[in-house]
């Protein structure tokens, strides 16, 4: 049984079922992220789990208590909020023991862990200070620092880095990543941004429409994505999604899809359990970063197919060279090497590292292979 | 080449601005003026008023009408001067306005921070009683203060106050909540804060512009009320009610100066609190977005 157990949880206003059957059992210690696209129920569920929302059917317990009903201070958690929720009125120092005072804790108790938490976060010289005169990076370790002086059994973020600007934001992602693997709490952390996601968590839930679409580690959502709306929805640029037939070669499938001058490609599955989808069709799903220039395919792989395509656009990103080409009727992006030597318009050898590659059911957009 | 030309848009303003300003003077004299005819002719002796000119300084200057109008001026059949009726209206109005203010932030943080069904109903209903002529409530005002036994009295008229205010202070309140961050309570929840302690932590250190608002208000209301004075008084009528049993009075001669500095008496306080807090009126009306 987890740390924090979600049960076929539901939630409704009214008639209307906005999350439906959660099920999430999350382990101490470990980061799980809520990731998914705005109104998917990520943030509802984090207020399920404080408190601030009731649960409409199901259970959600903590430390193996059930929380329905639960007062919110009194699940131990703490929650860093999205606009840090400062108390403005008070002195930063006040706002970190705030909790504590309210709980009755002594004062001598109340300093001890404040001073260390000030000291952990870096903002003792800080402690005086209103929230106003702080810059938004300051308000985030005070935010933070009011979860951390609780010492609760869950911290719950909801989207804490969205209001920073970029370069602050990947800071204080590594700082919160640093601050997991030093204290080894639990953490529930709502995000829209698939990169927070994949970089912070030990597990990540995508969240689409109120359901779960996959409960998995970063590398399971990434590399067998359970559907398409997962597949495109986690890495940057999303994953290609083509439409192909299913053609066997040698009693092994091979995916056949028309490149842009209307020619026939086929390309070599590495899943042999494709062979029942003969002469169907399929989605095929393949990473920017498996579709490379020749000398940038992966080495270790077994199975790297080469097919010629013309190219429409180039995007040079610094590190990495965007190139645009159309596959199977749909725009297809590679992701080549900064110093490959490619022009729009120019026929071009591609490598694709069909190892990596991943089939969906058109249908009902589930993954079918591997 | 020209020489340079100065016609910018500053000095093409600035004849404008000049007449502008001409106005706005003038306006403010025409409005001092009555203030000014008051000032003068309370410090004057009586003949000097009846003799002739209104506008004229004093000859004579002399304080002896205020003096009169406080303590020896006959209100009605007993010569006692505003004093007393000073006395009444300030018990009236302290309690009145603290208690309509503080109902009416409670009413606020209720119906902003702590919704139910059919909140918006009830805030509704509360906007109605804003709108109700005084003249209406007083029949069954009257007949409420009796069935409680406050007739006549000031705390009557403290309750009377209090339930015509409320609708106005949870006006402010409500609007001025309605923009506070609602996460805010939602952590001081988390932190283990109930419901009075998130309002007298959280909330209240905050009102500071909207308190002054309500305070204002309520404060000239109340103090500038003479009906309900006048209906409910009873033995306990407020300082609206006796400047107007002074200078009604149909016997004896009209102490025109005592009148006058009476009349200055029963508007100072409501001025004091102009000139204390109207800074932070102005403030307080703009952060709430509140019409006044």
């Amino acid at each position: 049984m987890g740390f924090l157990e979600i049960r076929n949880t539901t939630k409704s206003y009214g008639p209307v079922e906005i999350l439906h059957d959660i099920d999430i059992s999350v382990e101490e210690g470990e980061f799980l992220v809520l990731v998914g696209p705005s109104g998917c129920g990520k943030s509802t569920l984090l207020n399920m789990i404080a408190g601030l929302e009731d649960i409409t059917s199901g259970e959600i317990s903590i430390k193996g208590r059930v929380m329905n009903g639960v007062h919110p201070s009194k699940r131990n958690i703490a929650m860093v909020f999205q606009s840090y929720a400062l108390y403005p009125n008070m002195t930063v120092g006040q706002n970190i023991t705030f909790g504590l005072e309210m709980h009755g804790t002594p004062r001598a108790e109340r300093e001890k862990a404040l001073a260390e938490v000030a000291r952990l976060l870096q903002i003792d010289h800080l402690l005086d200070r209103k929230p106003g005169q702080l810059s938004g990076g300051q308000r985030q370790r005070v935010a933070m620092g009011r979860a951390l002086v609780r010492d609760p059994d869950v911290f719950l973020f909801d989207e804490p880095l969205s209001n920073l600007d970029a370069k602050l934001r990947v800071d204080m992602r590594t700082e919160i990543k640093k601050l997991h693997q030093k204290l080894k709490t639990t953490i529930v952390y709502v995000t829209h941004d698939q990169i927070e996601a994949m970089t912070l968590s030990t597990r990540i839930a995508v969240m689409y429409q109120g359901y779960v679409q996959q409960l998995g580690t970063p590398k399971e959502i990434y590399d067998t994505p359970a559907n398409v709306f997962v597949a495109t929805f986690m890495g940057s640029p999303a994953m290609n999604i083509i439409p192909a037939h299913v053609v066997m070669r040698e009693d092994v499938p091979h995916a056949k899809i028309t490149d842009a001058d209307g020619n026939e490609v086929l390309l070599r599955f590495s899943q042999p359990n494709l062979a029942e989808w003969d002469g169907r069709e399929i989605l095929l799903g393949i990473r920017p970063e498996a579709m490379t220039d020749p000398e940038g395919a992966d080495r270790q792989s077994a199975n790297i197919q080469t097919l010629t395509n013309r190219v429409s656009v180039t995007e040079p990103a610094g590190s990495d060279t965007f190139v645009t080409m159309v596959l199977g009727g749909k725009e297809v992006v590679a992701r080549m090497r900064a110093d490959a030597l490619v022009r729009p318009g120019q026929r071009f050898d591609f490598a694709a590292n069909m190892e990596k590659a991943i089939a969906f059911d058109p249908k009902t957009e589930k993954r079918i292979a591997p | 080449m020209s020489a340079i030309r100065h016609e910018t848009a500053v000095s093409t303003g600035r004849t404008a601005r000049v007449f502008l300003y001409l106005v706005l003077v003038l306006f403010a004299l025409f409005y001092l003026l009555p203030l000014y005819v008051m000032g003068v002719n309370s410090v004057k002796p009586l003949p000097e008023i009846t003799g002739g000119n209104m506008m004229a300084l004093p000859r004579a200057w002399t304080l002896e009408p205020w003096r009169a109008a406080w303590s020896s001026a006959q209100i009605g059949v007993q010569p006692t001067g505003l004093k007393p009726y000073f006395l009444n209206s300030i018990l009236m109005v302290v309690p009145a306005v603290a208690i309509s203010t503080i109902v009416g932030a409670l009413n606020g943080y209720i119906l902003t921070k702590w919704r139910f069904r059919g909140a918006d109903w009830v805030f509704g209903l509360m906007l109605f009683s804003c709108f109700i002529p005084f003249q209406i409530v007083l029949i069954p005002m009257a007949l409420i203060l009796g069935k409680l036994g406050l007739a006549g009295s000031i705390p009557g008229l403290v309750l009377v106050h209090v339930v015509y205010g409320i609708g106005f202070t949870t006006l402010y309140f409500r609007n001025y909540y309605a923009a506070f961050p609602t996460e805010l309570v939602r952590a001081a929840m988390i932190d283990g804060a109930g419901f009075f302690r998130i309002f007298w932590r959280i909330l209240l250190p905050v009102s500071g512009p909207i308190a002054v608002v309500s305070v204002i208000w309520q404060f000239t209301n109340i103090w500038n009320d003479f009906l309900f004075g006048a209906s409910f008084g009873g033995t306990s009528q407020p300082m609206t009610v006796a400047l107007n049993n002074l200078v009604q009075s149909s016997t004896g001669v009209k102490e025109y100066n005592v009148h006058f500095a009476a009349a200055i008496l029963a508007a100072l306080p409501t001025l004091a609190v102009y000139v204390v807090a109207g800074r932070y009126f102005v403030r307080g009306l703009m952060a709430g977005s509140v019409k006044g």
